[in-house]
């Protein structure tokens, strides 16, 4: 029968243990990404039933059947000592003793997640215990909510809603600054001016860039890519020019570009600064982590177009173009 | 992996007390060549690094690094821990080095954060 011949599960064959490799970490999807950033404290109940370990058992039954739980945490100033659910109550019910107090029959071993930890710790705890419901607690012990597998999806959809408001708003935004705002041609331009030589600033400007292309309505990853190749020439400027020289941002509605423009010292030899790992720098450059001749390379990788013109004496002017689609920078969606 | 079982399992030293702790770190990536940060890592991660310079912290940013642990531990000059607290970034002193670090991370459960940038 097939159903005998399948094959084992990752989970049967790795148990809980399979390794996470580096390809499994690329696939990691919004809702993964929120289980790691939601804390437990966010999603969990904290209104409480709990009962007390000297409680009669018929007074537990009472609490667990009106507000139609199946556990209650026994609780003893404020620590958790146990848990008392209904497997609990079977076992009173096959002796028969139900004149008896909670702490006869409550289980003490109890498993807990904290508060402050993020739900996928809860996910885990839930699968190797396969308990429904966990107690919360918070870090000197104390009992401060429940979470069940309820509540995560709760959790999850809730975080999953937010932001979908925010991406509303973002581009409601967006769609703002270009629509309302009636030309042939618009386009926002920012300047920056960086100096020579100025490694404690280096970044400043990039980190601008990169704020105002999110303030825009730019996709995280359309921003990231603008930041990064932003940053590599502007650490170019501050890394090899005479006289510094001028970052430039430009964004219209389906493309934005970046550009560099200094006066000096030019590149004698274009081919070359283009391959990988040619490099100039002096060694205080490199001390700093930097000048390993990947900057035009990384450059590259980031934008879809990138032009380098110079001349030996007069000057360099680098163009980086990156190409909008519609829906990550413009409110349109036509 | 929540940063404060980092620091414990990095016995590590926070430079910025200002600055909460109580962060979420998805991944891990090492490195001392800052070109690399930007080709190859993914945001959410924590940056280790033997580098102290302020460049450091602005490389962290703009590839969007949740904290980074200065390995052997250095302490970087004041001007590196000014921009941190600015673009709240935790910095961490730890004493291992990078390998030890790294592997005492790994073996908890932490992921590496190696990826290209996407381009499109």
């Amino acid at each position: 029968m097939s159903q005998q011949t399948r094959q084992p599960t990752e989970q049967e064959k790795f148990g809980r243990h399979r390794p996470v490799t580096d390809r499994d970490a690329q696939e990691i999807n919004r809702v993964e990404e929120l289980s790691y950033d939601l804390k437990i404290r966010e999603v969990m109940t904290s209104k409480l039933y709990t009962a007390a370990p000297d409680m009669p058992l018929p007074k537990v039954l009472e609490i667990m059947r009106t507000n139609r739980i199946s556990g209650v945490p026994v609780v003893q100033d404020r620590k958790m000592i146990g848990i008392f659910s209904i497997e609990d109550i079977v076992r009173a019910l096959e002796k028969n003793d139900f004149a008896t107090t909670v702490s006869q029959y409550m289980t003490r071993d109890v498993v807990t997640v904290a508060e402050y930890e993020s739900i996928v710790k809860a996910i885990q705890t839930f699968t190797e215990s396969r308990l429904g419901r966990l107690p919360v607690v918070n870090k000197d012990g104390e009992l401060v909510g429940m979470i069940t597998k309820g509540d995560i999806t709760r959790g999850i959809l809730i975080a999953l809603q937010r932001d979908y408001k925010e991406e509303e708003l973002r581009r409601y935004r967006a769609s703002h600054l270009f629509e309302d705002i009636i030309s042939d041609r618009t386009t926002l331009v920012l300047r920056y001016n960086i100096k020579a030589g100025d490694f404690t600033h280096g970044g400043n400007a990039s980190s601008h860039i990169k704020r105002a292309l999110l303030r825009l309505g730019a996709d995280a990853q359309l921003a990231r890519r603008c930041g990064i190749a932003a940053y590599e020439a502007e650490m170019n400027l501050i890394i090899h020019t005479l006289n510094g020289g001028i970052l430039k941002l430009e964004v219209e509605p389906h493309k934005i570009t970046l550009s560099t423009t200094d006066d000096g010292p030019g590149i004698p030899d274009i081919e070359r600064v283009l391959q990988p790992g040619y490099s100039t720098a002096t060694d205080k450059v490199r001390e700093m982590g930097f000048g390993a001749g990947m900057g035009l390379v990384n450059i590259k990788r980031c934008v879809d177009k990138m032009e380098l013109e110079s001349t030996v004496g007069k000057g360099t002017k680098l163009t980086m173009r990156i190409s909008v689609p519609s829906e990550s920078l413009n409110g349109k969606r036509e | 992996m929540n940063l404060n079982d980092i620091i414990e399992i990095s016995e590590g030293e926070v430079l910025t007390p200002e600055l909460s702790t109580d962060v979420n770190i998805h991944g891990g990536y090492c490195a001392d060549l800052m070109s690399d940060v930007l080709a190859s890592s993914r945001p959410r991660a924590v940056l280790i690094t033997g580098l102290t310079n302020p460049q450091v912290v602005r490389t962290a940013q703009i590839a969007e690094f949740r904290a980074i642990i200065f390995i052997r531990g250095k302490v970087p000059q004041p001007e590196t821990v000014d921009i941190a607290i600015q673009e709240n970034i935790p910095l961490i002193s730890s004493p291992m080095g990078m390998f030890e670090l790294t592997g005492k991370l790994h073996d908890a459960g932490l992921k590496s954060y190696e990826g290209n940038v996407p381009t499109n």
